[in-house]
């Protein structure tokens, strides 16, 4: 029973980051019509946003040490960040917290990279074949990555949890378990809850706000909210920079669980589209539990005892589920009636 | 009177007309080696060059950034320039700082990508395009078994790099394919002993392994020897390479009774796996009244950078580390910091003695000729290049020397020292017989 319950606190987890950036996918299918395979690179670029900030607080000024040299004979060099050396323990304690931090400069940075995208790019392909959309979309993906690359290098670079939240919490004790049996990281428990929190705000947004409504409008019918009198392209470019920020928070936030590197967009990209597929494209409840159901059953097809039997099962799980849910039910599980049907 | 009669038939006509057309219609390099060189490429000017083939790209283009610094030095120091690094401690003389042969060398680069059929088209470009007269480098077991498998078909010398599996020099060995780096074998001799003396012989493996043919013979390798102290397995869980959250292949382990964790991952799944597992708190766990300890038989220290603090106090093996003491070590650590201005990792430290033992081999054979070559390095026994007495083993092509078991610095004084020397375990110790691990080198091949 413990085995089922972190199995499904894992799927959970893995379930938050998808079904974020599944939202964000869908935001914009649903409202601008594009199929934007560049969203995995907005995730990434949200990691990078904790990387850079990271490392700007740990911006160290370098004083030689003509006593002590290196292996190569030059003079070794004591590093100090310069927030401690400015704020003492106050700059210390940023640097423990720069991942919460990067929240604040993430949210802007995010919001101002999906409007430049949208305005400088995809607007040029509305109504242009889906296929070309992919094409662009996953060519600048790929500058994207590159770029990053350039700047970052390949390898992963890792972004600590602040220490307070750095260990594991006993859940085994508190669920009625033998104490050790159920134990589960801070910092995932933290993802969870706080992609909860945003998909709660996108829904609340939507829902409760008048600038949602018109929003809703727009996804069912553009032409008449055209009518009306509302410039809808602009709200659109607006949901667009939304949908950029909520894939980035989600990178920002994932980076204490995965360290970052230039291509960890992509590995979540694919994963992603087939959750919208299944969630039913353009349905964004639809997106959230799909992401949701597809963390939990993959989680459980890599129990040892699920893979015993079918070996291999935990890495096709995902796209099997995909292939039955397209056979038997082609709008997905939450689509609207006729997409993708006819 | 017949055209036919005496000294032609029409079958022989018909015979030699075959045999021109197929003459004529040859790969060119096959007729190039037979009509007007010894092997193929076979240097004619005053220079020669050397193909390096590193991962420019892709998952492991750090490490492929480190290892061509180190060619570009090795040729330096080859062609006279700089300080000469490792040639001043290098137990042979033959190389005198004036190049190879007479010839100054020169060097063409392609990307591996970490991919086999990339690393093989870049390989086969520098061989027929650029005139390669060797091809050395690449940083995955994968990449080295694939491009080692062209370069004997083709007739060149392949120097590989960083490649750990058994098979480069076991059932895949080739004549013309030679490694400096050591294997998993070599691991898991290696290792045993110091995980012996730190957590006994009552203990209880779990095993995460890539899956992959590294992965796997990395897993065999540390159960035959962990289970000859009297470890006992719980599983062995194949995780697909580049899982990138392994927190579905972690928590089994939480409960299942085993108190050591074997991650048989390298570079990035390395770093998450071990990351996500000291997340999960398994390095502060206790099984069985037991300490509970993680272990990564094959560290890389480019790699335990990305881990951070989490390598801290976890066992491994590695090739070759800079804070080694020995003459031919400091020699090299000077010329790559002075150049670069950081310490060498071990896949630079490999590659830079690949591309200057084949310079050797050629100086020493008179000759860029493989078959010539080959005959110099097989047996050929040095010292001064940073792992004290080594030989490079003439029936299965394998360097044989010391290997270091390594910790996770607890107190790291720069982002470059994260690993400490806990044993330099002496090459007796992880020798073993040729035909362990199966193959046939087969015979080598001039390419011409």
């Amino acid at each position: 029973m413990d085995a089922i319950l972190l199995q499904i606190l894992n799927g959970l987890d893995k379930g938050a980051a998808y079904a974020l950036i599944a939202l964000g996918l869908t935001l914009i299918f649903g409202t601008l019509g594009v199929v934007n395979f560049a969203h995995g690179a907005l995730f990434m670029l949200g990691a990078f946003c904790a990387v850079t900030v990271g490392k700007l607080l740990k911006y160290e000024t370098v004083k030689l040490d003509p006593t002590q040299t290196t292996p190569w004979g030059s003079p070794a060099e004591i590093r100090t960040p310069i927030v401690e050396e400015w704020f003492g323990d106050f700059g210390a304690l940023m640097i423990d917290y720069s991942v919460p931090f990067s929240i604040l400069f993430a949210i802007p940075i995010m919001l101002l990279l999906g409007v430049l995208m949208e305005r400088g790019l995809i607007r040029f392909f509305y109504k242009r074949p889906h296929a070309d959309q992919i094409l662009v979309t996953f060519g600048l993906a790929i500058v994207v990555q590159e770029i990053i690359k350039s700047q970052f290098g390949a390898n992963p670079i890792p972004q600590a949890a602040p220490a307070l939240l750095a260990g594991s919490a006993d859940l085994g004790a508190v669920l009625g378990f033998d104490p050790g049996t159920v134990v589960y990281p801070y910092w995932r428990i933290i993802y969870l809850l706080f992609s909860a929190l945003i998909i709660g705000i996108v829904f609340a947004f939507l829902q409760f706000t008048t600038y949602g409504m018109v929003v809703r409008a727009g996804m069912a019918d553009r032409e008449t909210v055209g009518l009306l009198g509302i410039n809808i392209q602009k709200r659109f470019t607006v949901v667009f920079g939304m949908a950029a920020v909520v894939a980035g928070l989600a990178g920002v936030m994932y980076t204490p669980i995965l360290p970052p590197d230039y291509h960890m967009g992509m590995d979540f990209l694919v994963l992603s589209f087939v959750v919208v597929v299944v969630g039913g494209m353009g349905s964004l409840p639809g997106a959230v539990a799909a992401g949701f159901l597809l963390g939990i059953l993959q989680s459980f097809a890599s129990m040892n005892e699920v893979k015993n039997i079918l070996p291999g099962i935990d890495q096709i799980i995902i796209y099997l589920i995909a292939v039955v849910i397209l056979l038997v039910r082609p709008r997905g599980l939450m689509g609207r009636k006729g997409v993708m049907e006819s | 009177m017949s055209l036919f009669d005496d000294k032609f038939s029409r079958r022989g006509v018909l015979k030699t007309g075959l045999v021109g057309a197929a003459a004529a219609t040859a790969p060119f390099h096959f007729v190039r080696g037979a009509s007007a060189a010894d092997y193929l490429n076979m240097p004619k000017g005053k220079s020669v060059t050397f193909g390096f083939n590193v991962p420019q790209t892709g998952a492991y283009a750090d490490e492929g950034a480190d290892e061509l610094r180190a060619y570009k030095l090795a040729v330096q120091h080859i062609n006279g320039e700089g300080d000469g690094g490792m040639l001043n401690t290098f137990s042979s003389k033959a190389l005198k700082g004036d190049g190879v042969n007479g010839k100054k060398v020169e060097f063409v680069t392609g990307d591996t990508q970490t991919k086999s059929d990339a690393a093989r088209a870049s390989a086969k470009r520098m061989i027929e395009k650029d005139g390669a007269i060797m091809i050395t480098g690449g940083s995955s077991s994968g990449v080295a078994i694939a491009v080692q498998g062209l370069c004997q078909e083709a007739g060149v010398i392949f120097m590989a790099g960083l490649t750990h599996s058994n098979d480069t020099t076991g059932k895949d060995k080739k004549a013309n394919g030679f490694r400096h780096f050591f294997n998993t074998e070599m691991t898991g001799a290696a290792l045993a002993p110091v995980l012996k003396n730190n957590f006994g012989t009552d203990r209880t493996a779990y095993h995460l392994t890539a899956d992959y043919t590294w992965g796997w013979s990395q897993e065999g390798s540390i159960k035959k020897y962990t289970e000859k102290l009297g470890w006992k397995t719980a599983a062995a869980v194949r995780t697909p390479l580049g899982a990138g959250d392994f927190s579905q292949y972690i928590t089994p382990v939480l409960n299942s009774g085993a108190d050591v964790l074997v991650l048989n991952h390298y570079g990035k799944d390395m770093v998450n796996s071990l990351t996500q597992a000291v997340q999960f708190g398994l390095r502060d766990k206790q099984v069985n009244g037991k300490d509970f300890a993680i272990v990564v038989p094959l560290y890389s220290r480019l790699m335990a950078q990305g881990a951070g603090k989490n390598v801290q106090g976890i066992y491994g093996s590695t090739g070759w580390h800079w804070s080694l003491t020995d003459e031919g070590s400091k020699a090299f650590v000077k010329s790559f910091g002075k150049a670069y201005g950081f310490p060498p990792s071990q896949a630079a430290h490999t590659c830079y003695v690949q591309a200057l033992l084949y310079a050797d081999a050629c100086q020493r054979a008179g000759s860029f000729a493989p078959c010539d070559v080959l005959k110099a390095l097989e047996g050929f026994k040095f010292d001064g290049m940073g792992n004290g007495p080594t030989e490079y083993r003439a029936e299965d092509h394998q360097c044989f020397k010391d290997v270091l078991v390594v910790k996770g610095k607890e107190n790291p004084t720069s982002k470059f020292d994260v690993l400490e020397v806990v044993e330099v375990t002496p090459r007796a110790q992880v020798e073993y017989p040729a035909d362990l691990l199966g193959g046939e080198l087969g015979s080598c091949n001039n390419g011409a």
